[in-house]
């Protein structure tokens, strides 16, 4: 989702300073509460935003449900509010969460069910068994248990597919025992969903209520959430020579091309500074068009060329 | 912005999420990859960041937003806690047009 990596990383930060010995529940509830408040600050400004530029109530709350990913529901609405189609809308806020794809690699064992208990928060022994619990995983959705562990196991995988967001997998990949883990995952994805979604009902019901927001100034509050969402991933002079031209980019074609295309196009900018294989450089202009195909290990075949 | 946009993003965003805990065995992901997803996302909020902090619609929105979100970004930069990022941003909008600036 969104708010604050670093917000995420500096509770990181104070679990790690506390360390392996004393990583309790409480230190945990306390930097989840954190982030939550700070998450849900953003949701109130979301959803104030929204209603303010003149969608329906509904959207905002749909789309938190549903989509639950705070960057890129900023990004959808901030294109349908600038004019933009659905589709680019829709195009800005699906690149934002491809990020979610590698997550979800992550922290694959822990959003499942803690195999052979059932149930979350009891997988003490899952640690050197993750490949193991796999295969039994996938017996029993073939048909080798019963069909009501199944459906559990399936309902509990899918539920916590939905609570992947930057917070969760960042909680839960500073822990090293398996059970924290997956305490971490659960308590920080949950309590977020839950944050999250009140916030941006708040957020609505304050934002139709005021009738004049630009007074308040709350329509730079949507680009000052994005720069503190961006800025933990501009450490390297790469990311930040790309992203400064992107916008450069995008800002110059705004008044030329129809809503939403410019910051599109501004993915143009990862040609600046993205050169991951010496023989793939001839082609990095045309890395926005296929990210994950370009940047496969050398044995796969290139998808422009075709050469292996 | 139709239910139909929402339910397609929600379905492109839930489908990212599901393959890596239903397929973690099959899929090795190279680091390469993950880099440049990490910097799409970046190049694509900064350029939102942006577009929507000098822009309204296809003109320019006036000094008085890229002046707050500009003091909200330094703010950022220096590791400002975040409500002090968001009402500093809002604050010195809402000052300066309250002082007669567009």
């Amino acid at each position: 989702m969104s708010p604050l990596w670093r917000t995420a990383g500096s509770a990181r930060a104070s679990v790690q300073a506390s360390s392996s010995t004393s990583s309790s529940g409480s230190t945990l509830a306390r930097d989840v509460a954190l982030v939550c408040l700070a998450d849900g600050l953003v949701g109130l400004s979301f959803g104030a935003t929204a209603v303010a530029g003149g969608l329906r109530w509904w959207v905002p709350v749909a789309m938190s449900l549903l989509v639950f990913a705070g960057g890129s529901q900023i990004a959808a609405v901030g294109v349908v509010l600038a004019g933009g189609s659905p589709f680019a809308a829709v195009a800005a806020g699906a690149v934002l969460n491809t990020r979610l794809f590698p997550y979800g690699l992550a922290v694959a064992d822990v959003v499942g069910p803690a195999e052979g208990s059932g149930s979350p928060g009891n997988d003490a022994r899952a640690a050197g068994a993750a490949g193991a619990a796999s295969a039994i995983g996938e017996a029993g959705a073939t048909g080798g248990a019963g069909p009501g562990p199944t459906v559990k196991r399936w309902l509990t995988r899918l539920l916590g597919a939905h609570v992947i967001t930057d917070e969760s997998v960042a909680f839960a990949l500073r822990q090293t025992d398996p059970a924290r883990r997956r305490a971490a995952f659960w308590t920080c994805g949950l309590s977020l969903f839950g944050a999250w979604n009140v916030a941006v009902l708040l957020g609505v019901l304050a934002g139709s209520m005021v009738r004049n927001t630009n007074a308040f100034g709350l329509d730079a509050t949507f680009p000052a959430v994005l720069i503190a969402l961006a800025l933990p991933a501009l450490a390297e002079l790469r990311t930040r020579v790309s992203a400064g031209t992107g916008a450069v980019i995008a800002v110059v074609l705004t008044p030329v091309l129809p809503a939403g295309l410019p910051v599109l196009a501004a993915l143009a900018g990862l040609a600046t500074g993205w050169r991951p294989h010496r023989r793939t450089t001839k082609h990095a202009a045309s890395a926005p068009t296929d990210p994950r195909g370009k940047n496969r290990p050398s044995p796969s075949i290139d998808p422009l060329t075709g050469e292996r | 912005m139709p239910l139909l946009a929402i339910a397609v993003l929600a379905a492109i965003t839930y489908a990212f999420r599901i393959v890596g805990p239903l397929c973690r065995d099959r899929i090795t992901l190279p680091p390469a990859a993950t880099v440049l997803f990490a910097d799409a996302a970046a190049v694509l909020l900064i350029a939102l960041a942006a577009t929507s902090a000098l822009m309204n619609g296809h003109d320019f929105a006036g000094w008085a937003r890229p002046a707050g979100v500009l003091v909200a970004g330094l703010l950022a930069a220096r590791r400002a806690p975040f409500p002090v990022v968001v009402v500093a941003a809002a604050g010195v909008t809402a000052l300066l047009r309250l002082a007669g600036v567009g």
